[in-house]
């Protein structure tokens, strides 16, 4: 894991975080500022080409997320990006991938850069990080405890990280590298960090585990299934929280939550709120400035019964 | 093939098992069918090989191969693995049935992912791509 200074990181909001994980996008630069760590948004940035072009044309989804990349390192001089979507931070750290062992992938995005009017892409000029990836390395554990307002204890929290945040393995070289590092496996940095902020996390099985979010508009019937076995999953376990890191996830979650009970008649009860919300909340923000009036899952009358907002 | 309400139904009766141990061995058996059904699917027989000592992780990566999007259930199959060896290794522990509870719920998330898989294909490809599945099927329509 490298100790580079990640107190002024280039940021990649991507699409879903101007629309419906806007609490996300909120809370996120709420939580950076508060922690004294500085954002600064990739120009003139565009899609990563998230599930869409990819299904279309692999290639051109590396294109469009090396052109992230290229302006966050040719133009503004960074060498860290940070993407809190799990599309977004999949798709970037995939083409970095593709570019390294792909030739045919190079010629395509060199193609295309030069028709787009500006400098292909390298390798290795940057280095994409998550949202998770930023907080613990350039805060931890130790420096959430410090900052801890309002401890979240009592407050029973199931971690749910969606299906991209580690796979496939082979694009994550980082990963799985012992103590320290994120495992691929049964990733635990939310966990991690959330425990530090007071939280009591429950043995959550389906971490990683699909939420059918690619096929909400398609067939919502097969996404609502999986996301309600994800949700009495999470009661089983006797969370009070499913904490999300991923805003395909989280609305999916969240819509999917609702339509279970008009639909199949199944209630559960967790609420579903973003980490960054979560941290923020536990550091002292109100419950505005990290957006939790934005989420669909009503969990504002639940946090202030536990006396964090 | 086995039909998937079938085996859901065999998830469910081997959660509500009153010997954990039973349960979780009948629930890994479940797990197998699911992914024989997919195999089965693609136009390949189900390995009966195993691997890291299970022939669930065999099967699994016999349905990846050549289609890494079955990747995504790969930890739902290892998680599934884990829970039978923890009720299996310590089979008096008191969160045995809970434990059990957990394996259930995560039987019933692998089938239902492999299900919409296999299910829609005509409604483009299910999360990260169905399409070896969909091209085979389509051979045997014609």
């Amino acid at each position: 894991m490298s100790d580079k200074n990640l107190k002024r990181v280039a940021y990649y909001p991507g699409c879903a975080l101007e629309g419906t994980g806007h609490a996300y996008d909120r809370s996120t630069r709420a939580l950076g500022k508060k922690l004294g760590l500085e954002l600064v948004d990739v120009k003139d940035w565009n899609c990563c080409g998230a599930m869409e072009v990819k299904n279309i044309d692999p290639k051109i989804q590396t294109y469009l997320s090396s052109r992230v990349m290229s302006i966050a390192s040719e133009d503004m001089g960074f060498d860290t990006v940070m993407a809190p979507c799990n599309g977004c931070y999949h798709n970037l750290k995939k083409a970095e991938y593709d570019l390294e062992n792909d030739p045919e992938n190079v010629a395509v995005t060199e193609r295309l850069s030069k028709k787009a009017g500006h400098d292909a892409y390298k390798p290795g000029s940057i280095e994409t990080i998550h949202a998770l990836d930023w907080i613990k390395r350039s805060i931890g554990e130790d420096g959430i405890k410090e900052r801890v307002k309002n401890s979240l204890k009592g407050i029973k929290v199931a971690n749910y990280y969606g299906c991209m945040y580690t796979r496939p393995r082979h694009i994550f070289p980082e990963k799985d590298q012992g103590p320290g590092s994120e495992s691929t496996l049964k990733p635990h940095f939310m966990d991690d960090l959330l425990q530090a902020a007071g939280a009591e996390i429950v043995d959550y099985p389906l971490k990683t585990a699909c939420c059918g979010g690619a096929h909400t508009l398609s067939d919502s019937d097969t996404s609502t299934k999986l996301v309600t076995n994800l949700l009495e999953a999470a009661d089983e376990c006797g969370a009070d929280v499913i904490a999300t890191e991923c805003p395909t996830c989280h609305s999916g979650l969240e819509m999917h939550q609702i339509r279970a009970e008009t639909r199949f008649g199944k209630k559960t009860n967790s609420k579903i709120v973003y980490f960054t919300q979560l941290l923020g909340l536990a550091l002292g923000l109100s419950a505005r400035k990290v957006g939790i009036h934005e989420n669909v899952s009503d969990s504002l009358k639940y946090f202030k019964e536990k006396g964090v907002a | 093939m086995t039909p998937f309400e079938t085996i859901l139904n065999g998830i469910e009766s081997a959660s509500a098992h009153e010997n954990a141990v039973i349960g979780a061995i009948a629930m890994l058996g479940w797990g197998e069918r699911i992914l024989e059904n997919w195999n089965g699917a693609r136009g390949e027989k189900p390995t009966k090989s195993k691997r890291e000592g299970f022939r669930l992780l065999a099967l699994h990566r016999q349905g990846a191969k050549g289609d890494p999007s079955f990747n995504a259930c790969r930890e739902t199959c290892r998680e599934l693995v884990y829970h039978h060896n923890l009720i299996l290794d310590e089979p008096t522990h008191v969160a045995s049935l809970e434990r059990l509870r957990m394996a259930k719920m995560v039987a019933k998330h692998l089938c239902l992912f492999v299900q919409g898989k296999i299910e829609e294909d005509r409604l483009g490809d299910f999360c990260c791509s169905s399409r070896p599945v969909r091209t085979h099927t389509r051979k045997e329509d014609r």
